[in-house]
């Protein structure tokens, strides 16, 4: 994955916004922030340990060209889908999208911390969702938990246990879905020769650029 | 026939056994009373939700909404699609918007389509079920059926993000929508003023950095109970979840005595059209809404 990062940053050489209006979904939209910071007051993780640098000063800091600065940044991996930023921008930025396209992009290149948890979340979701065509919920949280290794999953397993009891009392958590049971769709084979296909398009697009 | 006719999209959450599965009970009771026809869209995928981005990429995960627009206009042609998940219908709504506005998305679309055997010829209308409540029927016709106002109950309606921002309801300002508490008084119920109406539940960090979205369901909680709440109602699955199942953590970690009741306004309107506790999903109460209970019983 390294290796990617490095040819990136060869191929764009000193020009870091060239390379995220191109690589990152939605980067074309940097160069339009003004710098009012509206995004970040409105951020609800804005008081949060880790937010080491609000949306308007990762747009700045790829403007100035600061590669190493915004790929080692948390700012990005915090973001809760709220959209507060997204709606007030006067500049009209889809800063939530923007956020999401640079941390796609430093995880995409193997730049994201190794085991961040919301990049965990995003991957776990992601390929829960597309082996069966719909989320496997209780699969889902299981390999939340156990991310970290089977004690450190055993220890938060016992943690939340109260949390799950109530749901399975109230019937909104199967355990059966653990072993088979389960949602799923009929036509598997189209949905994953769809996804193949998706997946060769998008990466022969992001290639062709630069 | 029915009175309107929708391709419903339940979502994952909303399935049997999943999260939101009482969310789903209440709307078919409350739709049936209010003769709205939902046909499932035969075999429909996730939407990807929004926490996907990182690992679906763009193409990926527009192709996956594209694939329920093609099997709705195949197979229930002319009906809008309506989804009940937040989540689900932000997801459907932006890939629509996206593909509308991209040749190039919407070129690359077909073709991952076509391995499916699906095509896009004009993609529907995505719309959300309180939409189609308030345009479609609008707060009068909802009010006719009302068998047993909710009267002397007060709610907090939490509106949360994803049914409010980035699309909303139109004419509905995102700092302060009035819909939800629209919704309540149309059943007769009081809805409280409190200042955190639109405040992020913290969505799908409640999973993979729970301290952090607990810290803001606490300020939630705290807000509905100062302004006189003594139960809350939203209209997004996770909204529910969230500010639902983690108060006995939230009570732990903070010293907190958090048991608040947290509904669907479909449960609500089921109650207060007659329902049964079992019609509204009452028992998929996690904090059961004693109160209702008792109120459906007489």
């Amino acid at each position: 994955m390294s290796d990617l990062n490095q040819q990136m940053a060869e191929r764009y050489k000193n020009n870091f916004l060239k390379e995220i209006e191109e690589q990152a979904e939605m980067g074309e939209w940097v160069k339009m922030c003004m710098q009012c910071g509206l995004c970040s007051g409105s951020c609800p993780t804005n008081f949060h340990s880790g937010w080491d640098h609000p949306p308007q000063e990762i747009f700045m800091l790829i403007r100035a060209g600061k590669r190493e600065e915004v790929l080692n940044a948390q700012g990005m991996y915090m973001c809760t889908s709220c959209y507060n930023c997204y709606v007030r921008c006067p500049r009209k930025v889809p800063v939530t999208h923007v956020m999401h396209g640079i941390a796609e992009y430093a995880y995409r290149i193997g730049r994201a911390p190794k085991n961040q948890p919301t990049m965990h979340l995003s991957r776990t979701f992601w390929n829960n969702a597309t082996k069966y065509g719909r989320v496997n919920e209780v699969k889902l949280t299981q390999s939340l938990y156990f991310k970290d290794g089977l004690g450190a999953g055993i220890k938060k397993a016992m943690e939340m246990q109260t949390v799950a009891l109530g749901l399975v009392k109230a019937g909104r958590l199967n355990p059966l879905e653990a072993i088979g049971g389960g949602h799923k769709c009929k036509d598997l084979k189209g949905i994953h020769a769809m996804l193949a296909k998706a997946n060769e398009l998008e990466a022969q697009r992001k290639a062709a650029k630069g | 026939m029915a009175r309107k006719e929708y391709a419903f999209y339940p979502g994952c959450s909303s399935q049997k056994g999943a999260s939101a599965s009482n969310y789903l009970v209440s709307v078919e009771s409350m739709c049936k009373t209010l003769d709205i026809k939902m046909t499932e869209i035969p075999d429909w995928n996730c939407c990807g939700a929004s926490v996907s981005y990182a690992e679906s990429g763009e193409l990926p995960r527009h192709v996956m909404n594209a694939r329920n627009f093609a099997l709705a206009e195949s197979n229930l042609p002319g009906q809008d699609i309506v989804a009940t998940c937040a989540a689900c219908w932000l997801g459907a709504r932006e890939s629509k918007e996206r593909l509308e506005h991209s040749d190039r998305l919407m070129a690359d679309t077909q073709t991952a389509l076509k391995e499916a055997g699906l095509q896009i010829k004009v993609i529907p209308e995505v719309r959300h079920m309180v939409e189609v409540l308030i345009e479609d029927l609008g707060y009068d016709e909802l009010k006719k059926p009302v068998k047993k106002p909710l009267a002397g109950m007060k709610f907090a309606g939490y509106v949360g993000c994803q049914t409010n921002r980035p699309f909303g309801i139109a004419g509905e300002s995102f700092e302060n929508p009035m819909y939800l508490d629209k919704l309540i008084e149309t059943v007769g119920g009081e809805a409280v003023k409190y200042d955190q109406k639109v405040t992020c539940c913290g969505g799908a960090l409640a999973f993979s950095e729970p301290e952090k979205a607990q810290a803001q369901i606490k300020d939630i909680i705290e807000a509905a109970y100062d302004g006189g709440a003594e139960m809350i109602v939203t209209p997004c699955p996770l909204c529910q979840a969230n500010v639902e199942v983690y108060q006995g953590q939230i009570n732990k970690k903070y010293g907190t005595k958090f048991d608040i009741p947290v509904l669907y306004y479909s449960q609500l309107m089921t109650l207060a059209y007659g329902g049964s506790a079992k019609e509204a999903g009452l028992n998929g109460n996690v904090v059961r809404a004693r109160k209702l209970e008792e109120f459906a019983g007489k």
